[in-house]
């Protein structure tokens, strides 16, 4: 019914958290980036990049179930925009669906991000403790 | 079906973002994250309709399958839309850039 609103409001979050993430990333690399200080040695992965991973899960995954649900005609261009908005029960409904296969949706797709955060950090670890051994 | 043609697009995406060199021009990653993203939502969304008509849920008409099939295919096509759009919004390439100091 309305299900991809959930992960859509997570998205919009970690849209901001990422904008914010990334200024402040520029503002502590900046200084390094001029003296030409950051090397080999220094690889990882920043916040803002592990953010732009669940920016694109999540965008994804609510730009093709609205579409789903445009399709299914539980979406329309006129408001109320959502169909189940039109009588009480529809709505108590779409609330339910909300809390449970959204709420279900956003934290799946979270923790899948959380394990691609942990192997790609497991990887870096791996690559910076070969370079160390090879200096 | 809209499940199983989203994987499918989500495999394939991730193959060619494995096994080319220019995957960060490409910006492939992006285009299998989001079939990625879709993938797993309507798992959750498979899940849940599972629990609650169990052996039924596969048992559905062909009108049905047809039904979802063109969704799925369709919305394959919309995550490439999408991740055309984002390309050429970053232009990694700087194809853009280059066309408009031509001129």
């Amino acid at each position: 019914m309305a299900c991809f609103i959930v992960p859509a409001v997570e998205a919009v979050a970690v849209t901001a958290a990422f904008v914010a993430a990334k200024k402040h990333e520029q503002k502590i690399t900046a200084p390094a980036h001029e003296r030409g200080e950051i090397g080999e040695k220094d690889v990882k992965i920043t916040w803002s990049k592990r953010l732009s991973w669940l920016m694109a899960l999540l965008w994804g995954g609510v730009l093709l179930l609205a579409f789903e649900h445009f399709w299914h005609g539980e979406v329309v261009p006129f408001p109320p925009f959502l169909t189940a908005m039109a009588s009480p029960e529809d709505t108590a409904e779409m609330l339910h669906e909300m809390a449970t296969v959204g709420v279900s949706m956003a934290v799946t797709v979270t923790a899948f991000w959380g394990v691609m955060c942990a192997i790609a950090q497991a990887k870096v670890k791996k690559i910076k403790a070969s370079v160390a051994k090879e200096n | 079906m809209t499940l199983l043609i989203t994987i499918i697009a989500a495999i394939i995406a991730s193959v060619c973002w494995y096994s080319n060199e220019k995957r960060d021009e490409y910006k492939l990653g992006v285009l299998s994250l989001i079939y990625w993203g879709a993938s797993l939502m309507w798992f959750i969304d498979f899940v849940f309709e599972y629990a609650e008509l169990k052996t039924e849920y596969f048992s559905q008409s062909f009108s049905d399958i047809l039904n979802d099939s063109l969704l799925g295919v369709t919305v394959v096509a919309i995550g490439l839309a999408a991740w055309l759009v984002y390309l050429f919004i970053k232009d990694p390439k700087g194809v853009f850039n280059r066309k408009l100091l031509k001129k």
